[in-house]
């Protein structure tokens, strides 16, 4: 009976007399502690994310709406754009094949040198794009190992097409990879072997079973690593020559026109980057939830 | 068909799965092997499978080495413990999977793998589920699922790894029906892993039970229970003395695994 009573009534800690105050839960902040937070979160995001973005829109349209056609509409920006879509349709794509590949072979086999595999797909996240740049420039280049051969042979790769594909390769090199591991290590392979047992040869059981099982976890990697391909700056940029009309990516032209005081043709090609940099955030956030869904479904099986 | 492990051996580093093993399953026999968890039991079922090569020994299937023959090729039905549905296929279609991917040749038609996966849904008794997938299913409905899933190959041998050690007392009561039924119906050879001394006896015509690190057989009880065996015989005399011998067995075994660890 007492105790019930006790429960009903909030614990007080005041005195007799004093207003009695409600206990908050162990972790609920004050009021005031969760508006600073909130509120200081906010305003830096609106500093360092929002006002940013907005400013590209903004200075992108700021001498008109022929200005902005005109500015992605010239030669040069054009051939930039064509240049990035190039880099990009082959990049992702092998790094598609690559990362499927690796994580395949990382999670569902037991093998000598693993981890050294694993530590060789994270090598491009640990290194500099700048320096994975001028490794390419050293052995592919004029002075470089391969360099003599190449001339011999006529092969342009440094400050050419090829060397942009190679470094955005190099750069987005772990993006599926990565997101497939975890996924995969969770998912371990009993299904797979349920598969072989009922007579499953190894195509079967890759395009049947395990790739259903990572497909969205593999279109959030490649909407990660297509946007990091579109966007590299500084790996492009050591190999790429700036031959305008030729070498040039988006990024690079952009800051080739910025340089050169266009601040309006400058912004008009970053918008280009920026929306697309939105595209992505919504389909990112989309097939996040669908992974989200697959990764349960793994938590079901294993429950 | 009958299953024979000879001289078998497989270790992983320095633990001995499977040390020497011998065993002999008579064609058409219901055999249980029980051991301690961590004993070896499963990778003696999986090389059985042909899911793990052994190091030395041969499994021979009805008298014809088969240790290495390919797992594809050994008609052997599988059902993992933790059941490995197909979570993103409905129940229809991870019964039909074993006909999907059969060769071109050998592949039924749609109309055939349609009667026959509901066919084998019936006798699991759920062929109202055909339409949902996994997730949607409890443990002991998936568990019939991979039952129907390893039947549906038409193996001649049905390996089972611990079948009903995540079910609840009842939904495993009744599971165990269902496989002395199938059993009965099909009469195929069926080995399967437990740890419960009592679900070994109560099920099996014939009990091996293994000893932990190194992996041995200690030895074999034959059931000279009489089928069918109903709730009641767990209070008999014979059951309980079964019970109690291979009781014995396995406590002498946990008492050694537990002062090896020390």
């Amino acid at each position: 009976m007492s105790s019930t009573a006790v429960a009903a009534t909030p614990p007080t800690v005041a005195a007799p007399g004093v207003a009695p105050r409600v206990l908050r839960s162990a972790i609920t902040e004050p009021v005031w502690v969760q508006r600073v937070l909130i509120g200081s979160a906010l305003a830096f995001m609106t500093l360092f994310l929002f006002v940013p973005l907005a400013t590209v829109f903004f200075e992108a349209f700021k001498k008109g709406v022929d200005v902005y056609l005109a500015a992605i509409t010239e030669p040069d920006a054009l051939s930039a754009v064509k240049l990035t879509l190039v880099a990009t349709a082959i990049s992702v794509p092998m790094n598609l094949a690559f990362g499927v590949a690796a994580a395949w072979a990382i999670t569902k086999f037991d093998f000598r040198g693993k981890n050294v595999l694993l530590t060789l797909i994270d090598l491009p996240f640990s290194v500099s794009p700048v320096i994975a740049g001028l490794i390419f420039v050293l052995v592919f280049g004029l002075q470089g190992w391969y360099g003599e051969w190449l001339r011999d042979h006529d092969l342009k790769i440094i400050f050419a097409v090829p060397g942009i594909v190679l470094a955005t390769v190099f750069v987005t090199f772990p993006f599926i990879a990565r997101e497939l591991i975890p996924l995969m290590q969770a998912q371990g392979i009993e299904q797979e072997e349920a598969a072989r047992v009922l007579g499953a040869g190894g195509w079967q059981i890759f395009w049947r079973v395990t790739l259903p099982n990572i497909k969205w976890a593999l279109l959030y990697g490649v909407i990660l690593c297509n946007a990091r391909a579109m966007g590299e700056f500084g790996a492009v940029s050591v190999v790429s020559g700036h031959i305008r009309g030729q070498t040039n990516t988006m990024p690079l032209h952009i800051e080739i026109v910025y340089n050169e005081y266009q601040f309006a043709a400058a912004f008009a090609v970053a918008s280009l980057l920026a929306a697309l940099a939105l595209v992505t955030l919504v389909l990112k956030y989309v097939i996040e939830q669908r992974v989200k869904h697959q990764k349960r479904a793994v938590g079901d099986r294993t429950e | 068909m009958s299953i024979e492990v000879r001289n078998l051996s497989r270790r992983f580093g320095a633990t001995v799965a499977c040390d020497n093993l011998n065993l002999d399953i008579p064609a058409g026999e219901l055999v249980a092997l029980l051991g301690p968890s961590g004993c070896g039991k499963t990778t003696l079922l999986r090389i059985i499978a042909g899911l793990e090569v052994p190091d030395t020994g041969s499994v021979l299937f009805h008298g014809e080495d088969a240790t290495h023959t390919d797992v594809r090729d050994r008609n052997v039905g599988f059902v993992f413990q933790h059941y490995a549905l197909f979570g993103h296929m409905s129940i229809f279609e991870n019964v039909a999977f074993g006909l999907r991917v059969r060769p071109r040749d050998t592949r039924p038609g749609e109309a055939e793998i349609k009667s026959k996966v509901m066919q084998l849904l019936k006798l699991v008794q759920l062929d109202w589920l055909a339409d949902r997938y996994p997730h949607q299913l409890s443990g002991g409905q998936r568990q019939r699922i991979a039952l129907a899933r390893a039947l549906a190959v038409e193996p001649k041998v049905l390996l089972l790894d611990e079948p009903f050690g995540a079910l609840d007392a009842q939904t495993r009561s009744l599971m165990q029906e269902l496989l002395t039924q199938i059993w009965e119906d099909l009469h195929k050879t069926i080995l399967f892993v437990t740890h419960d001394v009592e679900e070994a006896i109560f099920l099996s015509d014939r009990v091996f039970v293994m000893t932990a690190r190194p992996g041995r057989i200690k030895a074999e009880i034959e059931i000279p229970l009489e089928r069918p065996r109903s709730y009641e015989l767990k209070a008999t005399e014979t059951f309980l003395a079964l019970k109690k011998r291979a009781l014995t067995l396995i406590r002498e075994e946990a008492l050694k695994a537990t002062q090896a660890g020390q």
